[in-house]
């Protein structure tokens, strides 16, 4: 738990210590560790002086907050309107299946984790993925296992695993 | 430093770059932009440049609303005209720098047209028809000014009306924007005058103002467009609106989705303070007011507008019953003004131009332009502009260029998830706030998205409440609960499980959900089912009785097959696509997919070679030869 609030200290800064940055921490923690553990959000609760119990309310009412960490690639499948009406959902079904992992899991290896968003306002490019930084226009199943390759080629595998 | 001051150095500074000797060149880095790889192209301009040594200068700047033609480059030059590309890839870069940068070819075969407009009129391409029919105000600037360089803001006319206003009474400039006529552009349509107004009179020392760009509609884009094209016009008018209502402290409420739009919105923030443009004391007037940006945290319904002030708070968006309203009471129990992000941008042109100018153009109830974005099945998905009363007809076939590879309009879904599906007989219907709303849908958001005969009518609606289910903040229970049946029953037509009186009950259920949910979100939140039901009822019957998708996309209603005289035999596309091994070669050669297998991805009818083909589908399902699968494989 120290060690946490040390890591934690350059976002729990004097000056947001005021319920009504409890958002803004939350992202701030999410950002750094990538997720939001137990332990996590009692510091930030300790932090703002507030139950604990609040802090869960509030990070599981908003889908921005996860609870499970994300992988190294964090997929993310774009399930608004005009994805789709293009196909997102078969886009979506396919990256599951081929990194077989469930919505919202994450790989064994912690490579690649998978979730599906509202709208990432590229409607002109539907349906669209976005992995890590950087958004793949117009997906297809069969894309999809291409495009999985170039973010982590194959070979790379085989040699972490030797 | 005087505006004179100020206005004086942003003109040398915007002249030094689009008037000056050397050629300039533009390229839109807007997210669309970025998806489609403006970054390689911008690298790849720069390493030319360079590597030639040509003494050009480059600007990355907004989105002119093209995205399909995305990544747009334009070259401005001296004494000549300024030539736009479309689609440019890093490796037509060459070419161009060395065509029309370093010589006088402008590369026609590469271009898509001419620059016309700009300078404080509305940037645009003359070779393009859809620029005829539209009507561009809030646009004006995007794709063509740096969004990230105040100057070209200043130096096209920007903050002038600021300065206007900051000599006026606050109370004149409330009954100018009544005058004019503005009404709330996001999504509801209330008198902007009236809020301002109401929230001026309201009794308290401190007042907020607060701008909504959680554009949280799937399908919408106009906001993160303006925010990271022109960002500046938002900020001015919020200043604006700040000192008529008395306000000291302003929000903007931004999704975290739109990491760009949040990016440009800062740095617009902090070069308007430099310049004494925002923060204490503004231009010298004894009028303070400071701008601080919110990241939403991803809930739907924070862009209602009491749940948005809860979210600022650090609550849980939870709308609230309103009386009192947020104009007396908002904001941690303060008067608040709260308005959509076209709101505000349109303040300094009302401002500038006169109430008069803003009330003239538009129809009787809803003034004005309306931004909306173009997506689904349009040929020119992005953004347009276009007068109020402008028909659907007109901004789907004219601006929008109809649907994509030649199929046939089946219907357009406007306003979102709060909005409904209209059919082709529906197209003469003007986009106001009220014709739309006669029409059983919204203006909403301003999502326009097109849909063609393979998108089937229940499946969207099924989107819509999934959606809506998922995003409910709970409170209501009709809304809670009720969704959530309207989605189940949905959810039995397009497996096959529907009964006929599923129809009658979605629209009691629907009703219900209408009447008895507090927030606008809730009370909309049928009309996505109650609209297709309406006009498209023979879809959702084909469903029930015959257990037929007649857009062939429900899974459980259709079945892939592949034609044994189309099939090539020797190509074996569709058997190394297909990710669960359905696909088999029977003794004469043809591919027979094995229907116990298949999980209907369609991937093997993506990959089968247009010259064949071969892969199609079928609905329903016992329409696939009985005999195939067994006797020939």
């Amino acid at each position: 738990m120290e060690e946490l609030k040390q890591k934690l200290s350059d976002i729990l800064k004097p000056d947001k210590k005021n319920r009504r940055h409890l958002i803004y921490l939350l992202q701030g923690v999410q950002r750094k560790s990538g997720y939001l553990s137990k332990e996590a959000m009692l510091v930030v609760a300790e932090f703002l002086d507030i139950p604990g119990s609040t802090v869960y309310g509030i990070a599981t009412f908003y889908n921005q907050f996860r609870f499970t960490p994300l992988g190294k690639h964090p997929v993310k499948v774009c399930m608004g309107t005009a994805c789709h009406l293009a196909g997102g959902k078969l886009v979506l079904e396919a990256m599951a299946r081929e990194l077989d992992i469930e919505v919202g899991g994450i790989t064994p290896d912690h490579e690649f984790s998978l979730d599906r968003v509202a709208c990432v306002g590229c409607c002109a490019l539907a349906p669209v993925v976005e992995i890590g930084d950087s958004v793949y226009p117009k997906m297809t199943p069969p894309k999809v296992e291409e495009v999985l390759v170039t973010v982590k080629p194959v070979g790379q595998e085989q040699s972490e695993k030797q | 430093m005087s505006f004179g001051k100020i206005q004086k150095q942003a003109k040398a500074d915007w002249d030094s770059q689009y008037h000056g000797k050397a050629p300039h060149i533009l390229v839109g880095t807007a997210t669309c932009g970025r998806a489609a790889g403006a970054l390689p192209v911008v690298e790849a301009l720069n390493k030319e440049l360079a590597n030639r040594n040509a003494r050009a200068k480059l600007t990355e700047v907004g989105c002119i609303g093209l995205c399909s033609l995305e990544p747009l480059v334009t070259i401005i030059k001296p004494d000549s005209f300024a030539v736009c590309y479309n689609n440019v890839t890093p490796q037509v870069v060459p070419t161009i720098v060395e065509g029309y940068v370093l010589g006088d070819d402008p590369c026609l075969d590469l271009a898509l047209g001419t620059l016309g407009g700009g300078e404080g009129d509305a940037a645009y391409i003359p070779e393009l028809s859809r620029f005829e029919h539209e009507y561009r105000l809030l646009l004006r600037n995007c794709g063509y000014i740096d969004p990230g360089n105040i100057n070209h803001y200043i130096a096209n006319g920007g903050y002038s009306s600021l300065v206007n206003a900051l000599h006026r009474e606050p109370d004149a400039i409330i009954e100018a924007i009544k005058k004019s006529g503005l009404r709330g552009r996001g999504g509801a349509g209330f008198p902007t005058g009236r809020k301002w107004e109401e929230c001026r009179q309201a009794s308290g020392d401190m007042k907020y103002v607060i701008c909504n760009a959680d554009e949280g509609d799937p399908g919408a884009f106009m906001d993160r467009v303006v925010l990271e094209s022109d960002p500046q016009q938002v900020i001015e008018g919020m200043i604006i609106a700040a000192y008529a209502v008395g306000a000291r402290e302003g929000f903007i409420y931004i999704r975290a989705e739109y990491p760009l739009a949040i990016e440009r919105l800062e740095v617009a923030l902090e070069q308007a303070k430099k310049l004494g443009l925002l923060g204490k004391n503004i231009l010298g007037s004894g009028f303070s007011f400071d701008i601080e940006i919110v990241q939403g945290a991803g809930a739907f319904v924070s862009g209602e507008s009491t749940a948005l002030m809860y979210a600022i708070e650090g609550r849980r968006s939870m709308p609230r019953a309103r009386p009192p309203h947020s104009v007396r009471a908002g904001l941690w129990g303060k008067p608040t003004v709260l308005n959509n992000v076209k709101t505000y941008a349109y303040v300094p042109l009302i401002i500038a131009r006169g109430a008069d100018w803003f009330s003239g153009l538009g129809t009787e109830g809803s003034k004005g332009t309306a931004v909306f974005a173009l997506a689904g099945k349009m040929v020119n998905t992005g953004l347009a502009e276009v007068a109020m009363g402008t028909t659907l007809h007109e901004l789907i076939f004219d601006i929008g260029g109809g649907i994509q590879s030649g199929k046939k309009f089946k219907a357009v879904q406007i306003g979102g998830p709060s909005g409904g599906c209209l059919p082709e007989s529906m197209l003469r219907t003007p986009v106001d706030f009220d014709s739309l709303r006669k029409a059983g849908a919204i203006m909403g958001s301003g999502g326009v998205i097109a849909m063609d005969e393979g998108n089937c009518m229940v499946d969207t609606a099924k989107f819509f409440l999934d959606f809506i289910q998922k995003e409910s903040c709970g409170k209501c229970s009709t809304c809670r609960i009720g969704t959530k049946h309207m989605l189940d029953i949905l959810e039995g037509i397009t497996t096959g499980k529907g009964r006929i009186e599923d129809m009658d009950l979605l629209v009691e259920l629907g009703e219900d959900i209408r009447g008895g949910s507090l927030c606008g979100l809730g009370r909309t939140a049928p009309n996505p089912a109650l609209t297709t039901i309406r006009y498209f009822r023979d879809e959702y019957e084909a469903h029930i009785l015959e257990k037929r998708c007649p857009a062939l996309v429900c899974k459980e209603l259709i079945a892939y097959y592949i034609l044994p005289d189309k099939c090539e035999r020797g190509c074996e596309h569709c058997v190394l696509a297909c990710p669960v091994e359905a696909i088999v070669t029977n003794e004469k050669g043809i591919k027979v997919i094995d229907q116990s297998k298949c999980t209907k991805c369609g991937s093997c009818q993506l990959v089968c070679p247009p010259e064949y083909n071969a892969v199609i589908r079928l609905s329903p399902p016992s329409l696939v030869p009985a005999a195939d699968a067994k006797d020939k494989g």
